[in-house]
């Protein structure tokens, strides 16, 4: 997706070639909330997730000279995070997730709805059909979705997420990635990419349901 | 359009498929299927809203504070590099 963003960065990108400092802080202004939000994902603590970005940064110090713009910078930039997070979490020996294990079948999940919320397989009438359906949260809900409590819950939910799955969900729907761009920088296939995104929403999606319509 | 050698989608169904609907990566037939289940299940219309809300609201959570001194200590490397 060339987007205006990335055209811009391009510049940008040069002008940090030549060791121009306003460029630097641009880039920097940018990316550093989106970046740490992804580091948190690996780190233990935000001390840590800090440390990461610095390191990714360096990265980009290190290695810019010889960036040619053939992936995006964006997508290059949160590769180097990546890439330094996993490193370090495999040094101090934790695990890591991993998505980085691409092609892996991925591990049977719970499903998107309780199995209890539907009627049975042999059910008369409507077998597999809804049995404690949704309410509708109204005909405008951004009110209540959109208030601090709510955002609150929001990021606790996935903040307890499987690392995997957070990382697609907070690239792809936080961040507002297409998912070209997420497939890229986790090196994970599309389906993958869309399995866990599933997941990772329909566990929001369960969580926003309790707390509109605790009935 | 469902034919007799289609067999219907049902709600539990729906659930698993709304992010590959959503994502547009149903097949042509799958993506009819699953149009034609909504059409006659208000339930799953509902359920389909949510999860457009839940997208919409992931959208729109605050961004991470970036503490100063994180700037001034990349500056400070920057320099050093330059």
């Amino acid at each position: 997706m060339a987007s205006h963003a990335e055209h811009d960065d391009a510049q940008l990108v040069d002008a940090l070639k030549r060791r121009d400092e306003a460029a630097f802080v641009q880039l920097v202004r940018r990316y550093q909330g989106p970046l740490l939000r992804l580091a948190l994902v690996y780190a233990g603590s935000r001390a840590v997730a800090e440390e990461i970005v610095q390191d990714a940064w360096l990265g980009v110090l290190q290695g810019v000279e010889k960036f040619e713009g053939r992936s995006s910078f964006k997508t290059w930039l949160f590769r180097i995070l990546v890439n330094r997070a996993r490193t370090r979490a495999e040094r101090e020996g934790r695990t890591v997730p991993f998505s980085a294990l691409g092609g892996a079948a991925l591990e049977p999940g719970e499903p998107a709805v309780a199995a209890e919320r539907f009627r049975g397989p042999s059910d008369p009438q409507w077998p597999l059909h809804w049995a404690v359906p949704p309410r509708s949260w109204g005909a405008s809900p951004e009110e209540q979705l959109l208030a601090r409590e709510t955002l609150d819950l929001v990021e606790r939910v996935i903040a307890a997420l499987p690392p995997a799955q957070r990382e697609v969900i907070t690239l792809r729907d936080v961040e507002g990635w297409a998912a070209e761009e997420v497939c890229n920088v986790l090196g994970i296939s599309e389906t993958n990419q869309r399995v866990l995104l599933h997941r990772a929403r329909s566990r929001v999606r369960g969580a926003l349901e309790s707390h509109l319509d605790p009935s | 359009m469902a034919t007799a050698d289609v067999p219907e989608l049902t709600c539990k169904d729906v659930v698993e498929l709304v992010t590959d609907y959503v994502e547009g990566a149903l097949s042509p037939l799958d993506r009819s299927r699953f149009d034609e289940h909504l059409s006659t299940c208000p339930y799953c219309q509902i359920y389909l809203a949510q999860m457009r809300e839940t997208i919409r609201t992931l959208g729109h959570l605050p961004e991470e504070a970036v503490a100063p001194e994180a700037l001034e200590a990349l500056l400070a490397r920057f320099r050093r590099w330059r």
